[in-house]
């Protein structure tokens, strides 16, 4: 994890996670690692992991099952999916034109970047 | 639990004052940065916690009880320092045996699983560790006296990033599984910006900030650009410090980001960058 990053440490937990569940390796109603686990493997404050999984709790992507730990909530893919979509644009269109307009690129440069990257896509499959 | 409190706390040495009226409270359940240039006054201010130094005046508190050649209340307290304080000829696994002596929750089993970790050997005398391997033994005993209030000065003198991370990891692991008050005095800012939830700066002998770090780096922000635009963005603001680089500048400041022009980048305030800003002369 890379803390350097313009955001911060529990936001970037959070998000950890979340990827973790997307890409499968935390799958929905099962156990994901002890705040303690995250805050030791992280090297970060105990109260700032403790706060992503919170947020992340609030979200309905985790909930704590009593004297157990952490579960994934059914469904939490679903969830994650819904609002990484609603952040795609701030996230990623709008640094990406901001990125454009510095280098002084085009709109048609930029729409033919994208047909590239699909073509590679579609080339590596 | 235990908590400190400081108050109004001056020391001098002949003409020079190394802390001048300085009041901060540590709480428990928190791991404190205590952040200061060399000479600033920490080690001063660890001294006379640890009841090593006396203060000319004010006076400091443990759970409410004075400290000051009061044994009960320095016994919650656990003070790793930069000197060696065993004596030369003693072995580590004697250091451990003296060691429960004094503190009664001292668990032998912990720090001799916490030698194998660092792979220090325990029958090695302790005139013969190296550098590096007399922080881990000082760190070891720190880890392991079990008091409420442990304090680190300077812990990773020495060690290799190695045993750096082992370090820290123990540290949080230690402070999860038994909740206390740490305070960790170390110029390694960097390192210790994630772990540390709370932040006391000091500056010729004056704390100049204490607060959770999360306030303090949500404080202010970065910007940077070329110079012309940067001193155009920053006219009428509360301006912390620069760098430049040719016409390359950042400036570090207080307040809110969201008026920025879109010709210069935003960042966030580092921790160690704030440091540098507010301690230099």
């Amino acid at each position: 994890m890379n803390f350097a990053e313009d955001k911060s440490i529990y936001l970037q937990i959070a998000e950890k996670i979340e990827d973790a569940i997307l890409s499968g390796a935390f799958e929905e109603e099962s156990q994901i690692p002890s705040t303690t686990e995250f805050s030791v493997n992280y090297k970060i404050n105990p109260a700032t992991a403790l706060k992503g999984i919170s947020l992340l709790v609030d979200d309905g992507i985790v909930y704590k099952k009593r004297g157990l730990g952490m579960f994934v909530c059914p469904g939490a893919k679903e969830v994650i999916l819904s609002k990484r979509e609603k952040d795609f644009f701030d996230r990623f269109i709008r640094t990406l034109l901001n990125e454009a307009k510095k280098l002084s690129m085009s709109k048609a440069d930029i729409i033919a970047m994208i047909e590239r990257g699909y073509g590679n896509e579609q080339n590596r499959n | 639990m235990s908590k400190i409190e400081i108050k109004s706390i001056t020391k001098t040495f002949g003409e020079i004052a190394a802390l001048k009226e300085v009041s901060v409270t540590f709480e428990e359940n928190h791991i404190y940065g205590l952040l200061g240039r060399n000479g600033a006054g920490k080690t001063t201010l660890l001294n006379l916690l640890t009841g090593k130094l006396f203060p000319d005046s004010g006076e400091i508190l443990i759970d409410g009880e004075r400290a000051l050649e009061n044994d009960r209340a320095l016994s919650k307290m656990y003070c790793m320092t930069e000197l060696n304080l065993y004596p030369e000829k003693m072995r580590v696994k004697e250091a451990f045996r003296w060691s429960a002596e004094f503190y009664p929750d001292f668990n032998t089993e912990y720090a001799n699983s916490l030698c194998e970790k660092f792979e220090l050997k325990t029958n090695l005398k302790i005139r013969n560790l190296s550098t590096g391997y007399h922080s881990i033994f000082k760190i070891i005993i720190a880890l392991s006296c079990g008091t409420e209030i442990v304090i680190f000065d300077e812990p990773v003198l020495g060690l290799d990033a190695n045993h750096r991370e082992l370090f820290y990891k123990e540290l949080i692991q230690n402070f999860s599984d038994a909740p206390r008050t740490f305070i960790l005095s170390t110029h390694l800012i960097e390192e210790i910006a994630s772990i540390i939830d709370r932040v006391v700066i000091i500056k010729n002998g004056k704390i100049i900030m204490d607060d959770e770090v999360q306030n303090v780096i949500s404080m202010g922000f970065s910007v940077s650009g070329s110079a012309d635009a940067v001193d155009e963005y920053i006219k009428r603001k509360r301006v912390l410090g620069f760098d430049t680089l040719g016409n390359f500048k950042s400036a570090y400041l207080l307040g809110k980001s969201d008026d920025v022009p879109s010709s210069l980048e935003v960042g966030k305030l580092e921790l160690q960058k704030l440091f540098i800003q507010l301690t230099n002369a």
